[in-house]
């Protein structure tokens, strides 16, 4: 008996589903992905779009809204009313160094992705293309690592940072965001497939010491990887809370932790604080419409998580 | 394989096309091959480094700081043996906040990778506009957590909150979102359900996307339907993945801090702890009132070692549960390329369940 697959790659499609019925089997979507999907796929799809995207949007409703408004409208009208620049103002002017946040968190995630970035492709490199005793021992130690939960270590971290006199300054975030176990793994594993030993092996013969030949063939043949791996760090950066929240202080925060002052000290006006949430969120956003395709792409070659 | 030799001589042929070289000297070849030897090390070093001081002495020094009476602010005092782990267990709250943990990572995990799988089946499928749709459910991705906590603790607000909102206008009555205990569990697994549903569902997807199509033919010929491939087929075929998803979220759940932390604004995790977790007790010992950094670190030696418990556990249930569905007995393992014969497939070793599962040896069908 011809199968369905065969006839439908060696006579065509309309071929193989006319097969297809004739054998009994349903047609278009019986297979996993070749499946035609009908629009209640679509309509599911949408509704889960819908629930991305509200709560995102009503943080802009409440924004824009003020604190009477939403006391007696807990329903936002999807409508924005037109308080918004006028809260982003009263956050900017609040005494939460809102800011200062922006410019630090900025500086700690690119700086932190940059520096990911570097040292991880310079050790998935290592791992992946060159030889050296203890190789496979000392990656499986690393990805050993990525299960120790970063918690753990607040509080040695913690005495530590103040004893080199970094609590309160942004180089103690910075420094262990440095390199990251996730990000020396990821490379590893993309270099493996990414980049021909040929490549490597000419270069050496050319007469290229092995950090040109690093810089000059394995960096280019890594720079999908390289864009994946800068976004993620960049996201988790972005989003972090917890260890700036320990070692910085209210004088000197980041980002979220601007949030959160903000609702500790606002929580009465909650337009106010939608409005700072708001303006978090935005370039997240932002960078998401233009670089989304990336991340999920990301995700989906190497079953990422942060 | 090919090993980077340095003194590999030059090919004929190569030196011919180029510009007669100067022989190497002596020193510049020991000075390549010390390069070819040291080089690798280098590289890897930064990771090592950086772990060493910030991952590894943490480690070691948490053990020491649980031993010790030691004031956040004074530094450390006399050897006290266990006594810090004794007084821990001691505390009410430290319970309080053991069940808070775990009521929210099972409201939170076990919904969220249903939903992933259902998810993922949804988008598998010959979609138009697919790049869109998968970047409709990883949106909530990138809104940090903090802001995750402050949107939902208004939509679950007690009483100007949206739901409660809707509930009333269709004559339910409110929720105690905030005081009752399993209500507010709920919510803030919602929290996490929202930011990391997406994120799951699209690393579904990649390994449903790994199953050859024969398996489906295969099934489709024995007369299976829809469900029954899905069921049969589809779900067992994820079993590292579903390991895979369930490890981390583990890792990452049990330390649940910022959501609940900005469900309310106080952050102390409710008028009687009722959502107060393990890591936000942390915090309270440490850098709250007690300034008991000896307490807290006992607490976080706990929760470090619990979450191993937990993580091995979660290994073996999956394990079991996703290998018992019919029509296959052990996983599948991914064969290693020809190519490539020094695959990271370590005897054994931990991990390696992750990486048989995440070496990119299927290119994606659709690319």
């Amino acid at each position: 008996m011809a199968s369905v697959p065969m006839t439908a790659q060696v006579a065509g499609a309309g071929a193989a589903r006319r097969l297809a019925r004739k054998q009994g089997l349903p047609t278009g979507r019986g297979y996993g992905v070749q499946r035609r999907p009908r629009w209640v796929t679509y309509v599911i799809l949408a509704l889960v779009l819908l629930i991305s995207a509200y709560p995102i949007y009503y943080t802009f409703l409440l924004g824009s809204s003020d604190a009477g408004h939403i006391a007696q409208h807990p329903v936002p009208s999807l409508v924005p009313r037109g308080n918004f620049l006028e809260n982003v103002r009263r956050v900017f002017d609040a005494d939460i160094h809102f800011w200062k946040s922006v410019v630090n968190s900025l500086v700690i995630a690119v700086i932190t992705s940059v520096s990911t970035v570097f040292f991880a492709t310079l050790a998935g490199y290592a791992f992946s293309k060159l030889q050296f005793r203890g190789r496979r021992g000392l990656l499986v130690f690393i990805i050993a690592t990525m299960a120790i939960p970063t918690q753990l270590g607040v509080i040695p971290l913690f005495i530590v940072m103040s004893r080199l006199g970094w609590s309160g300054h942004l180089i103690a975030v910075i420094v262990p965001g440095l390199v990251t176990a996730f990000g020396v793994f990821w490379m590893t594993q993309y270099l493996e497939s990414a980049l021909p030993t040929e490549l490597i092996d000419a270069a050496r013969v050319d007469g290229c010491s092995m950090i040109r030949t690093f810089w000059s063939v394995a960096l280019p043949a890594a720079r999908p990887a390289v864009a994946m791996l800068g976004l993620f760090t960049f996201v988790a950066s972005w989003t972090n809370f917890f260890w700036p929240f320990i070692i910085l202080n209210s004088d000197n925060p980041t980002l979220p932790m601007a949030v959160q002052l903000l609702q500790g000290t606002y929580f009465k006006d909650f337009s106010l604080v939608m409005a700072g949430v708001a303006l978090s969120i935005v370039p997240l956003v932002i960078l998401f419409v233009a670089a989304g395709r990336q991340l999920v792409a990301g995700i989906m070659q190497g079953a990422v998580k942060g | 394989m090919a090993t980077i030799a340095p003194d590999a001589p030059v090919r004929p042929a190569q030196r011919d096309e180029r510009a007669p070289r100067p022989p190497r000297s002596p020193w510049r070849q020991r000075l390549s091959r010390w390069d070819v030897k040291v080089s690798p090390y280098l590289y890897i070093s930064p990771f090592f480094l950086l772990f060493a001081v910030i991952g590894l002495f943490p480690l070691l020094y948490t053990a020491f700081v649980s031993v010790h009476q030691w004031d956040t602010i004074g530094g450390q005092g006399d050897y006290t043996g266990l006594k810090n782990f004794v007084d821990v267990l001691h505390q009410p709250h430290f319970w309080v906040s053991l069940r808070n943990t775990f009521s929210i990572f099972l409201l939170s995990s076990v919904p969220q990778v249903i939903m992933a799988i259902l998810l993922a089946n949804v988008l598998n499928a010959n979609l138009r506009a697919k790049t869109f749709w998968r970047m409709g459910v990883l949106l909530p991705y990138v809104v940090a957590p903090v802001a995750v906590g402050l949107i939902f603790g208004q939509i679950f607000g007690d009483r100007y909150g949206l739901i409660n909102s809707l509930l009333n206008s269709i004559g339910i009555e409110s929720i105690k979102w905030h005081s009752d205990v399993l209500a507010s569990h709920a919510a803030i697994a919602t929290m996490v359900n929202f930011r990391w549903t997406g994120y799951n569902t699209l690393i579904f997807l990649a390994a449903m996307q790994a199953i050859p199509t024969e398996v489906y033919e295969a099934a489709v010929v024995d007369g299976a339907g829809r469900w029954r491939q899905f069921w049969s087929v589809t779900v067992p075929m994820l079993r590292p993945t579903v390991i895979f998803v369930v490890i981390t979220s583990t890792i990452g759940g049990l330390q649940i801090f910022d959501e609940p932390r900005m469900f309310d604004q106080t952050g102390q995790g409710g008028s009687s702890r009722q959502w107060m977790t393990t890591t936000m007790y942390l915090y309270e010992l440490g850098w709250g009132n007690q300034h008991n950094f000896g307490r807290a670190a006992a607490v976080a030696w706990l929760l470090f070692l619990i979450i191993l418990v937990i993580g091995i556990l979660n290994f073996l249930v999956t394990r079991r549960i996703a290998s018992a569905g019919p029509g296959r007995g052990r996983g599948r393992r991914r064969e290693p390329r020809p190519d490539a014969p020094a695959t990271l497939d370590a005897q054994g070793a931990p991990g390696t369940e992750r990486l048989g599962m995440l070496t990119p040896s299927t290119p994606d069908r659709e690319a």
